[in-house]
């Protein structure tokens, strides 16, 4: 390097980045609001991934047949892995694993408020992969685009994945569907409790969303709460159609001026409170994320443990290969 | 929190996807020792057949040419574009070319 840069030379080199829809990467100097802004983002997906295992992971040995087991296991494998892609991503913003994992468990960093309610019926698994994953792609989509290339290229990977989630989702209402009129009854009722709390994971209304604006300017969020709430109702009608469910809005019809379905809008006190920690299920989904913690803590020993083992007993090998070429 | 996974190293991961290409660069993790995480990567990066072989390399034991990706490190391949097939005007009626 020629000299050093500075400050200014730094901040508009970034913003020309930027400004030319090319990535930032790890290593690039990148404003201190940017970073905060991208560990938040970035640890809150994390978080949504792991702790999002749990609702479906209820239903696994309850599954009514091998194939739906066997599916099951898989996608909560997935949301695993989700999480792991996501936490490296974080990583490499110069913050450590075991600092997320704390502020999950303490409550610093939040996840997804739809966590937050309970699985009460098969037909949620069904559900959950319909419309909570829908509503995951419609958010990630986009995403795989974000500024931050680590976080693009692990969106890339989770975006792939999501679809068999939500294919495996509607296969699963679609049959249940074509069952009896219990099953049909299941399933709407379960369309009925996940109907709102999907259009409240895009997050508030855009003028309640402070940090939209910023977002958007550093090309870290590509749309808007409002927008990519639209396009999953559009997109979400004629699949419920297709089902033969009805969506529980009365206020859901198709606006033809705007070129889009007006929709009623959910109770925002409700997300509000389920953020705060007062939904159905915030603390039984935090204590259960710490006894998990808890209880793979001998796993974690024993294998470092058994690493600092081996290390010891190649430093001897190495030693004694050593003395014997001395000796020899 | 005791031997938390704070602890292990970090490793970066590489998969060949198929037989003849590179091993690219999908992702990191953490793992107590190099055989662990082999297996973890596998777990991780590979569940859908996205590879016929993996590499697992300390994230320490690398060097990288930085501060910023965009370094004068590459800077003299900027000033070679001869170096590029598109560099030479070829009529377009040459076949094979």
């Amino acid at each position: 390097m020629t000299g050093t840069a500075t400050d200014e030379e730094l901040e508009r080199h970034f913003e020309q980045v930027i400004a030319r829809h090319d990535r930032i990467e790890p290593r690039d100097w990148m404003p201190e609001g940017y970073r905060r802004t991208l560990v938040r983002q970035i640890a809150q997906h994390a978080h949504s991934e792991i702790i999002g295992m749990q609702p479906e992971g209820n239903w696994l040995t309850r599954a009514p047949s091998l194939r739906r087991k066997a599916v099951l296991l898989a996608k909560v494998q997935d949301e695993a892995g989700h999480g792991l892609y996501l936490y490296s991503a974080a990583e490499t913003l110069g913050v450590s694993r075991a600092e997320l994992v704390e502020k999950l468990l303490t409550g610093k960093q939040k996840y997804s408020s739809i966590f937050n309610y309970p699985t009460l019926s098969y037909a949620d698994v069904g559900t959950i992969g319909w419309l909570v994953d829908g509503a995951a792609i419609c958010n990630q989509v986009p995403l795989c685009r974000t500024s931050y290339g680590p976080y693009g290229r692990a969106m890339i990977r989770v975006c792939k994945e999501e679809s068999f989630h939500q294919r495996q989702g509607f296969e699963l209402l679609m049959t249940m569907m074509r069952g009896t009129d219990e099953q049909r009854a299941m399933v709407q009722e379960s369309v009925d409790r996940f109907w709102w709390p999907a259009l409240m994971m895009f997050g508030p209304p855009d003028d309640d969303s402070p940090n939209t604006a910023q977002s958007m300017a550093w090309g870290i969020k590509r749309d808007t709460n409002d927008e990519l709430r639209q396009k999953f109702v559009d997109m979400t009608v004629p699949q419920a159609e297709v089902l033969g469910v009805t969506l529980p809005d009365p206020g859901l019809v198709w606006n033809e001026e705007r070129g889009h379905h007006d929709f009623t809008q959910p109770d925002w006190e409700e997300l509000r409170a389920v953020i705060g920690g007062e939904g159905p299920c915030n603390a039984q989904r935090l204590a259960h994320r710490q006894r998990a913690h808890d209880e793979g803590a001998w796993v974690r020993e024993a294998a470092t443990a058994y690493a600092a083992k081996q290390r010891l007993h190649e430093q001897h090998e190495q030693q004694e290969r050593h003395e014997q070429e001395a000796t020899g | 929190m005791t031997a938390s996974q704070g602890e292990w190293p970090l490793y970066e991961v590489f998969v060949r996807g198929k037989r003849g290409l590179n091993h690219v660069h999908v992702g990191s993790l953490h793992a107590a020792d190099d055989a662990s995480a082999v297996r973890n990567a596998r777990d991780v990066y590979t569940r859908r057949n996205e590879g016929v072989s993996i590499w697992v390399v300390r994230a320490d034991a690398i060097t990288a040419s930085s501060p910023d990706e965009k370094d004068p490190l590459f800077a003299p391949a900027g000033d070679k574009v001869y170096r590029h097939p598109t560099f030479y005007a070829v009529p377009d009626d040459v076949p094979h070319m």
